[in-house]
């Protein structure tokens, strides 16, 4: 069948006319590439203006147009424009082509007939490649109103709240043995230093207790499947050791377990936990974990003096690991950070000196429910530091390590000032390369650090040792550092030193990402869909990044990111269905030889192999439309909806004004 | 004729995210350069099919851009990466068919970089220019020539008009 096609070249005022002979590339058209089907090529000053789509509409009803050509901008700019109005004319939307002869023509060159001649060669390969367009329909997949949060910090925990508080379910997963991530760790939150464990707690018991919210702590994901709406999700539960049911969180068992055992999480390494515990008084929930590693128990098959006690019968040691299945239809991902290992920085000390800290063993050191009772003390546990270094930047804006600024050190630094000069009195050092202190009430924060009294150094620190040149060194760390500012080196003892170390994305973020189909930055943060305009949105619909695991931030832009997360999940749960654009590839099971070529080039985990049929097949919904699987079947049985090998041939041959005459 | 410079026909092959995405801002802030290159757009880097380059080659291109996200910065994750490993074949493919493998360029451009998108796509056309057309399987027949002639506004001449500098 010949196809009607007409062909609409736009002025845009003079920005096209200006630069190409419109009315000459209209009459070519309707000349040269009438055989193909031309049958009517206009030329109009704002095609995109509401006469212009008129004119689009009445052709389309009163010719009866097949296909059409919009000879204009980009098609990121109109393209929707004027498949609209080829969809209000009746006409397919997915049978209108934009041939671009502004941003790609009129804007970039100069000579009239040079540019007259390209937007030529550019209609003639719309027009070859839309007699091959296919009319598509959009794709409306159903969606499921349960969403999955992964990570149980605060970003996690407000989204969480947000879509249960809406009325849906949600199942809040945490690796955990309690939900509230490093926000429970900390003492004081800055710049108006409330206690971080007042306003947080209240939140983990909300989320606890809603019933929306399933909370599925110690458990991690271990599969993803399907597509936005339509998820379903593997959820490991590692064993507890401890049936819920029964369990009523008395503590008994935690007081009568003989084995102490460092704590490296929560504690981080400054003080003990029971091999059954909880990690904090206010965990979420409230049920112990069994450590099976530290269990005497279970190294030495006796003792099992928490069963003894337990007034509940709670106790289960043949408890197994349980693999949960759910079906969701967004997740949204809250992975949060790891902490920059302080030891990759060998000049500074740390593990080899033993006064020098960590922002987090500091954060532990100061907290009341801390290992010293929030008493700041050195390592031996007791005694009072009289001076103190707090080092910034720790692996942060440092090209041996990470290149990116973490954001909150500056003003963890200050906090950490301000902590240690009210209870201690001493005096306090910050050693910072810049000071970043933006956002609401930061800066005012360290204007009253300043008034206090802490002493600023700017410069790069480049060794803290032990090794005292003079009798005032003795006993003490010296921070050995360039003070840009007064144009020196300076040497100045101190007794305590805090590396205010930055963030860094999880260890395991790569291969999380892998499996919820979503990329990671250089740097190894989740990407979000656009810097900008799309923060918390990824590439893959329905897959959404909140808090530190979309890039170092405060806890206030974590708490709003899980919001906005929350907002989009509603969005697309209210719409009930979602629609997906047609532009898939498809597979020809005819065709296939089953090779599976194709198998493995998609990112998405979109095509699968049907063992039986010996063929593969792509799930339309999961399919993103890059179409490497299409230029990668050898039996060409794959095809790319909206990009064709015929349609891409076709407009090679247009350019190429291979067309012209008649075949 | 003439002007007897020889003026290529390209094919460019953009990707829908970056690269067509630079090609947009190098119009939007009216950067000149060289319209030898004709573009088609892709979804990704990674659609590209070998045979049309071939295709374009045999159909009087003398040259073919290939142009997509930086690596590591596809918006299919790492679908360019694919892209590249044909890319790399199809120039050995090229030169056992004793064509010029330089004869097809692949640039890294993303959506920011309409600078580098047009300073590339000129230098390419240099780069064409100096190896001559390509007068390939039909393409011996017929040549693609844009001339700053009126008269010569039809875009194919005859092969014999044309003279090719050496």
């Amino acid at each position: 069948m010949t196809e009607r096609i007409g062909v609409y070249v736009c002025h845009c005022g003079s920005n096209i006319a200006g630069t190409v002979d419109v009315v000459d590339v209209a009459n070519w058209a309707a000349e040269k590439l009438g055989h193909q089907g031309v049958v009517i090529a206009r030329d109009y000053k704002f095609m995109c203006s509401s006469p212009g789509q008129e004119l689009i509409e009445k052709d389309i009803k009163e010719l009866g147009l097949t296909r059409v050509v919009v000879a204009a901008c980009s098609p990121h700019l109109h393209e929707k424009t004027f498949r609209t109005a080829a969809k209000n004319a009746g006409l397919n939307p997915y049978l209108v082509e934009l041939a671009s002869i502004r941003e790609q023509v009129s804007w970039v060159h100069s000579d009239k007939a040079v540019a007259t001649a390209k937007s030529k060669a550019v209609v003639s390969g719309a027009v070859s490649r839309v007699i091959e367009n296919a009319p598509l329909e959009e794709i409306k997949v159903p969606i499921n109103p349960n969403t999955l949060v992964v990570g149980g910090g605060i970003a996690g925990i407000q989204a969480a709240l947000e879509i249960a508080n809406a009325g849906f379910r949600v199942y809040l997963v945490e690796r955990e043995p309690s939900i509230g991530g490093h926000m429970a760790q900390f003492d004081k939150t800055f710049p108006t230093l409330d206690c971080s464990a007042c306003i947080l707690t209240p939140r983990m018991v909300e989320a606890g207790t809603h019933p929306n919210i399933t909370l599925l702590t110690w458990s991690e994901v271990v599969n993803v499947a399907g597509y936005v709406g339509n998820f379903n999700v593997t959820i490991k539960k590692k064993a507890r050791f401890i049936n819920e049911e029964l369990c009523t969180g008395c503590g008994i068992c935690q007081e009568k377990c003989p084995k102490k055992v460092v704590d490296d999480v929560y504690e981080a390494g400054l003080g003990y936990r029971k091999a059954v515990y909880t990690p904090f008084a206010q965990a979420v929930p409230n049920f112990p974990v069994m450590d099976k590693e530290n269990c005497t128990y279970f190294i030495k098959g006796t003792c099992k003096a928490c069963e003894k006690f337990c007034p509940t019968n709670a106790i289960d040691f043949n408890q197994q690991d349980e693999l949960i299945n759910i079906d969701v239809g967004n997740i949204v991902l809250a992975t949060g950070y790891d902490l920059f290992d302080a030891r990759r920085v060998s000049n500074y000390g740390y593990g080899r000196l033993p006064n020098v800290f960590t922002s987090i063993e500091f954060e532990r050191l100061s907290n009341a429910a801390g290992p010293t009772s929030g008493n700041i003390v050195l390592r031996d546990g007791k005694t009072v530091p009289k001076s103190v270094g707090i080092i910034h930047c720790v692996g942060s804006r440092d090209r041996n390590f990470n290149n990116y600024c973490s954001v909150i050190c500056c003003m963890q630094g200050l906090k950490f000032a301000h902590l240690v000069h009210e209870r201690t009195g001493a005096t306090v050092y910050n050693f910072y390369i810049d000071m970043r202190t933006a956002y609401k009430t930061y800066d005012e924060f360290y204007q009253r650090v300043l008034e206090e009294g802490t002493l600023f150094v700017r410069g790069k620190v480049a060794e803290v040792t032990d090794a005292a040149r003079y009798s005032n060194e003795k006993g003490k760390l010296i921070i050995q550092t360039e003070d840009t500012l007064a144009g020196k080196q300076r040497r100045i003892p101190v007794d305590m030193v805090i590396l205010s170390s930055g963030l860094q994305p999880r260890h395991d973020a790569k291969e999380v990402g892998k499996m919820f189909g979503i990329s990671c930055s250089t740097d190894g943060w989740f990407t979000e869909r656009h810097p900008k305009l799309d923060p918390v949105a990824t590439m893959t619909e329905g897959v959404f990044i909140v808090g530190c695991a979309q890039g170092p931030k405060d806890i206030p832009s974590s708490v709003a990111q899980g919001a906005a997360a929350s907002a989009r999940v509603l969005d697309k749960i209210l719409q009930k269905e979602v629609a997906l654009e047609p532009i898939k590839a498809t597979i020809n099971k005819e065709m296939c030889s089953g090779c599976r070529i194709c198998n493995g080039l998609c990112p998405f985990n979109a095509i699968a192999f049907l063992a039986d049929d010996n063929v593969s097949e792509i799930n339309p919904a999961l399919c993103q439309g890059c179409g490497t699987c299409v230029a990668a079947c050898p039996a060409g049985a794959i095809s790319g909806m909206g990009f064709s090998d015929e349609q891409i041939i076709a407009q090679i041959d247009g350019l190429l004004l291979r067309n012209l005459e008649p075949a | 004729m003439t002007d007897n410079t020889f003026e290529p026909t390209i094919i460019g092959f953009t990707c829908n995210w970056c690269s067509y995405r630079a090609s947009d801002l190098a119009g939007t802030a009216r950067m000149k350069y060289a319209p030898n290159v004709r573009l088609i757009r892709l979804m990704c880097s990674g659609r590209l099919d070998p045979t049309f380059v071939l295709r374009a080659l045999s159909e009087g291109a003398d040259g073919v851009m290939i142009t997509g996200c930086h690596p590591g910065e596809c918006h299919y994750i790492e679908q360019n990466y694919k892209a590249l490993r044909r890319f790399l074949l199809l120039r050995r493919v090229l030169q056992g068919l004793g064509i010029e493998p330089e004869r097809v360029k692949l640039v890294w451009a993303s959506a920011a970089e309409g600078a580098r998108f047009a300073s590339e796509t000129t230098a390419f056309v240099e780069e064409i220019r100096k190896l001559g057309p390509l007068c390939w399987g039909k393409s011996s027949e017929q040549l693609s020539v844009i001339s700053e002639q009126p008269d010569d506004l039809l875009l194919i001449t005859d092969n014999s008009q044309k003279e090719v500098p050496a």
